[in-house]
């Protein structure tokens, strides 16, 4: 089934703005409509905006008038930072999610749901299996942030699943995106001049490029692909690999001082960094993608060292250690220590 | 699965910010780097070339890694040869039965656990790659202790080891992989000395089934010598538990002198890879056979036992 008329929700947000210009090329789509709180600021393309606010019934008048078919939850956020809290992401994630579903369950029209989840609703812990396929259970289930709320909503989600089989739901689990345009909690962090890690804690990290991501919402919504996927580049980085390719330098706190440097960090603004955030800078995590690749048909991109890459040379971080000014430092090195030989 | 690989520096030769090491080969290859001297350059030269590339590699982050954490440059370039000499000259390992080692393809290697600390998976790991003529890495299957204490955690995936659960044990293994496993686990590392090349129980026979649905075959290895060097004479069982470790060693000299009882007893070794057992037979089903599994399990533990006390009596001395 094609989807005709689509909603998405969380337009105004980098992720949802760039879907609905990418779906603003598909001819099929007959209407397009964004929804946010504030109006986007990015081009979106031919989508009407709809200035509402998913966890007002509002939404359920929006669907309805408009027999919307294919839904595309978007607005499910990282970060308490610039939602007004965590008080105010939660009510955002979960209450939004929970009258969106609502909304979608009642009206006869909607025929598909796409959501936008994340992985981080394996959790991370020592515990952990190098990668994770759709079907494992997390170690130790999340129990704050953004990880958190992710697993209410898809609690809800397959919810409505089992309330509505006639609806297609597909559920996507990013990996932490990357990329040299999005600004996320994580692209701040490797933009710090000083990085700071858990001392004697190296993580194995795995990002998904945004254009991949894009590429999978897109196909989401123009075909059918019903289940969970994980969504992700090939291969992890390890986060002192990662830093180095940022030409960025580290400093390794020791774990119980950490979760103070997190909450001194969080008070600045600069970056956010919640419990869960922490534990996943100290064992990471690492999914498998083989259902993606069998079910979409697509190999993303870029793999995770070609999506980090392409971050550290897109947005122009400046390299504090210079690869070739050590390369110099090598040859003089090397000529000293050959003249020494023949000396 | 694919290896992880340093894809992004290709295709960016328009970049101003294109480093020249794209240009090098894969990591490893470290004669090839831009920083080698000429050709007629001498045996010390090409060596600190080496080992410049290598700290140039190290500090621009350009080395594979993969999904598992593994680092083969770190392990190939600073891990083995640290081992090395303690392989070579320290304990002067005898490996035998390396024929019984495929060359390609994956295999399970199930060992006997002893010595306090887990020197004998290191030595394994030197023994399979400097000895066996594929050169092969050993993949371990770690204790979950191992992935929380800060240092031995991040060391322990770099040098190729892995949480020992069957997800990642048979990820491994149907990549193509040799993976190690030591299934007497602490019951084994941390016996008292008076019950040295006695096995303890084999875990819950889990390795065999993840064998079984691999379809790779098992490889029993027998590892005489490590049972003498932290000869655990007592153990600290309040503490530890307080701790959260599986126990706090004493040995003869330590805690008595102090550092200097962290030295292990030069002993003498020999590790022993047996006749392996073919599984790709029996199928993967084999692995809900909870019979079979027992069967198999008990037959590597006897196998790994005899060949224990045939080593044991053909050894002349612990230490020589």
């Amino acid at each position: 089934m094609s989807a005709r008329v689509v909603l998405v929700t969380g337009v105004s947000r980098y992720l949802g703005g760039r879907l609905a210009a990418e779906l603003s090329a598909n001819p099929s789509i007959e209407r397009l409509i964004g929804v946010d709180v504030v109006p986007p600021r990015t081009d979106v393309g031919r989508t009407e905006f709809v200035r509402a606010d998913i966890r007002n019934p509002i939404i359920a008048k929006v669907i309805a008038s408009a027999q919307v078919d294919t839904v595309v939850h978007m607005s499910v956020i990282a970060t308490p930072f610039g939602a007004g809290g965590r008080t105010a992401m939660k009510e955002i994630n979960v209450i939004g999610t929970m009258q969106l579903l609502a909304a979608c369950q009642k009206a006869p029209s909607v025929r598909k749901l796409v959501v936008k989840s994340t992985t981080a609703v394996y959790g991370s812990s020592s515990r952990d299996p190098a990668l994770f396929t759709e079907n494992m259970e997390p170690r130790g289930l999340p129990r704050s942030g953004y990880a958190k709320d992710s697993v209410e909503v898809e609690g809800y989600v397959r919810g409505l699943g089992r309330r509505r089989p006639d609806v297609d739901v597909t559920l996507l689990r990013f990996a932490n995106f990357i990329g040299p345009s999005i600004d996320t909690p994580l692209t701040r962090y490797f933009s710090l001049p000083v990085v700071p890690t858990v001392l004697g804690f190296d993580p194995r990290l795995q990002f998904v490029h945004v254009d991949d991501g894009l590429e999978v919402l897109r196909r989401a919504v123009a075909e059918d692909h019903r289940g969970t996927f994980n969504v992700a580049g090939d291969g992890v980085l390890l986060l002192s690999q990662a830093i180095r390719r940022a030409g960025r330098t580290s400093f390794g706190f020791p774990s119980p001082a950490v979760s103070l440097v997190g909450s001194m960090f969080r008070r600045t603004g600069l970056v956010d960094f919640s419990p869960e955030q922490l534990a996943f800078l100290q064992f990471g995590r690492g999914v498998d993608t083989t259902r993606l690749r069998a079910d979409f048909g697509y190999e993303p991109r870029f793999d995770t060292a070609g999506a980090f890459e392409d971050f550290v040379v897109g947005t122009g971080l400046s390299r504090i250690i210079d690869p070739d000014r050590i390369e110099a430092v090598g040859r003089t090195a090397l000529a000293l220590a050959g003249g020494v030989a023949r000396a | 699965m694919p290896e992880a690989r340093v894809i992004p520096l290709d295709g960016r030769s328009e970049s101003p910010r294109r480093r020249k090491s794209d240009k090098a080969p894969p990591a490893g290859d470290a004669v090839l780097d831009p920083v080698a001297p000429p050709a007629e350059a001498s045996d010390l030269e090409r060596k600190l070339a080496g080992a410049l590339a290598f700290v140039r590699r190290r500090i621009t982050g350009d080395y594979p890694i993969d999904d598992f954490g593994f680092d083969s440059d770190l392990t190939d370039s600073l891990i083995l040869p640290v081992l090395r000499p303690l392989y070579e000259k320290y304990f002067r390992i005898e490996a035998r039965g390396m024929g019984n080692v495929p060359s390609s393809g994956g295999a399970l290697i199930v060992a006997n656990h002893s010595g306090t600390v887990p020197v004998d998976s290191a030595m394994t790991t030197v023994a399979l790659h400097d000895h066996h003529p594929a050169k092969r890495h050993l993949r371990m299957l770690a204790a979950d202790l191992v992935f929380t204490l800060p240092i031995v955690a991040p060391a322990a995936r770099k040098s190729g080891a892995t949480l020992a659960c069957n997800e990642d044990a048979e990820r491994l293994m149907k990549a193509g992989e040799l993976v190690g496993v030591w299934p007497e686990g602490f019951k084994g590392i941390g016996k008292p000395y008076r019950e040295r090349y006695k096995l303890q129980r084999f875990g819950r026979g889990g390795f065999v089934s993840a064998a079984l649905r691999a379809g790779v075959p098992i490889i029993p290895c027998s590892i005489v010598g490590a049972e003498e060097i932290y000869p655990l004479v007592g153990n600290i069982p309040t503490l530890a538990r307080a701790l959260g470790l599986p126990y706090i060693p004493i040995t003869p000299f330590f805690p008595l002198l102090g550092p200097l009882g962290l030295l292990p007893l030069p002993s003498k070794w020999i590790i022993e890879f047996g006749e392996p057992i073919e599984t790709d037979k029996i199928g993967p089903e084999g692995a809900d056979d909870p019979m079979l599994v027992f069967n198999l399990t008990d037959q590597v533990r006897e196998t790994i036992q005899q060949t224990l006390y045939k080593l044991l009596l053909a050894r002349r001395s612990v230490f020589f």
